[in-house]
């Protein structure tokens, strides 16, 4: 019965091949095989949001999916959003407007409120609250959190209509 | 966590499904989003040799709104609340999804799972008692409808035999106000209490009204004599208070971390009383 299968995973654009038995849960897939250690484990009981990633344009969170089940999905984590060489206007809010204490919510949150945005585009404090549930920080910085995905969405459509 | 192992199976029609659930017996169960299911895993309170994956069987995803509302058990809380016809036709149904856990659970939550799972704590099967709604199930023996009034037994133990599968939701198109009402400890919480309330009005008068309860037992509550208490009247402070006694006769809740008996008792009244008015304002 812990008989180990391939699974196929598109992780960041990238089509990965891992070997795992089907009761691992994604997100050690996700940290402890594929070394992707944005999305962090913290409640473990689908509670606290801090492993949020997004799979086929949906947030899920990974310790509540096996990798059986994500297998031919496509996964975008906190990495394939950006980095330090180019920042996601969502990291780049969140350094800006003081988004984040200790950092640990926070792949989660930036992850949630990325695809928040594709949905909403342009929140009131109230959806940005609402949207946000399933995403809980500890050094309760909410206030930021909120000031930070607001000043993101400004950024993100100002780009948009600059572009057109 | 670690759940116990298990043999994964994906299968890609109904008849696959129903294959591997008779050649397993009791060893197999179906997984819709698994958000009920993966947590009891995780804390081995559930133990699953063969878990069946849901979802690539086509054919249960589907929202049909017309005088008769059908909805395929593999739809989830956010497809529900991002359907405007739906939302249209029975809002009670986007109200009450927007206060079933958070965003992500939404996402991956079904409407199958959460009437067929048996779990008190879920919102869905009283509304579907409120709505007076039949679920279809499939099994050896081809399909077979069952009242959701009729559905829950005790716990986890419902009208679906082990070799079914839940595939649609069906009610007719409600009429009137409606409410879906829950109170909460926080966001992503189970219900204390909560009221799925729909009301015709007629002139001044309550021309019908249904009346179903969540967590307030071991199975949803609906509570005939609760709505009988309204018909009638001009569901005034008299009648709301006859109808939330009728409610308290009919529900049995126990004490847990959300609180004792007599306080869950007095949220029921409160969550009632305020379904019921807001429910009668829309009618």
């Amino acid at each position: 019965m812990t008989q180990k299968n391939q699974y196929k995973l598109n992780v960041n654009g990238q089509t990965v091949e891992v070997t795992a038995e089907p009761r691992e849960l994604l997100i050690y897939t996700l940290r402890e095989q594929l070394n992707i250690t944005g999305p962090h484990i913290g409640c473990e009981t689908s509670h606290c949001g801090a492993c949020t990633v997004t799979i086929d344009g949906k947030s899920v969170k990974s310790c509540t999916m096996f990798v059986a089940q994500a297998e031919g999905k496509e996964i975008t984590t906190i990495e394939g959003l950006g980095g330090p060489d180019a920042l996601h206007p969502l990291q780049e809010a969140f350094k800006e407007h003081h988004g984040l204490q200790c950092g640990y919510c926070t792949p989660g949150m930036i992850t949630r409120a990325s695809k928040l945005l594709e949905e909403i585009p342009n929140p009131t404090e109230e959806e940005i609250r609402f949207g946000m549930a399933g995403n809980i920080c500890r050094c309760t910085g909410y206030q930021n959190i909120v000031k930070s995905i607001k000043a993101a969405a400004a950024e993100i459509n100002a780009a948009k209509e600059a572009a057109q | 966590m670690i759940p116990a192992s298990f043999e994964y199976h994906r299968p890609n029609d109904m008849a696959g499904v129903l294959s591997i659930l008779e050649e397993h017996g009791d060893d197999a169960r179906v997984m819709a989003g698994g958000h009920s299911l993966i947590p009891m895993m995780k804390l081995r309170m559930a133990d699953v040799p063969h878990l069946i994956d849901l979802q690539d069987v086509g054919g249960l995803g589907g929202i049909t709104v017309g005088d008769t509302i059908t909805i395929g058990a593999m739809v989830t809380q956010s497809d529900i609340i991002l359907h405007d016809a739906l939302a249209d036709a029975a809002p009670i149904l986007r109200e009450a999804s927007l206060q079933i856990a958070d965003p992500q659970v939404r996402y991956m939550g079904t409407v199958g799972g959460n009437v067929a799972n048996g779990d008190p704590g879920n919102d869905m099967p009283g509304l579907m008692q409120c709505l007076d709604a039949t679920f279809t199930v499939v099994g050896p023996n081809g399909e077979r409808k069952i009242p959701a009034r009729d559905f829950y037994e005790a716990a986890y133990m419902t009208g679906r035999e082990d070799d079914e599968v839940m595939t649609a939701v069906s009610f007719a198109k409600p009429a009137g106000g409606h409410a879906y009402e829950k109170q909460k400890r926080k966001i992503g919480d189970y219900a204390t209490a909560a009221a799925a309330v729909q009301i015709v009005k007629n002139g001044g008068t309550c021309a019908s009204a249904s009346i179903a309860m969540t967590n307030l037992s071991d199975t949803p509550v609906y509570s005939a004599a609760a709505g009988d208490a309204l018909v009638g009247t001009s569901v005034d402070g008299d009648a709301i208070k006859a109808a939330v006694g009728a409610m308290l006769n009919d529900i049995d809740p126990v004490e847990d971390n959300r609180g004792p008996v007599a306080f869950k008792r007095h949220v029921a009244g409160v969550i009632l009383a305020r379904a019921i008015e807001r429910a009668w304002s829309r009618a």
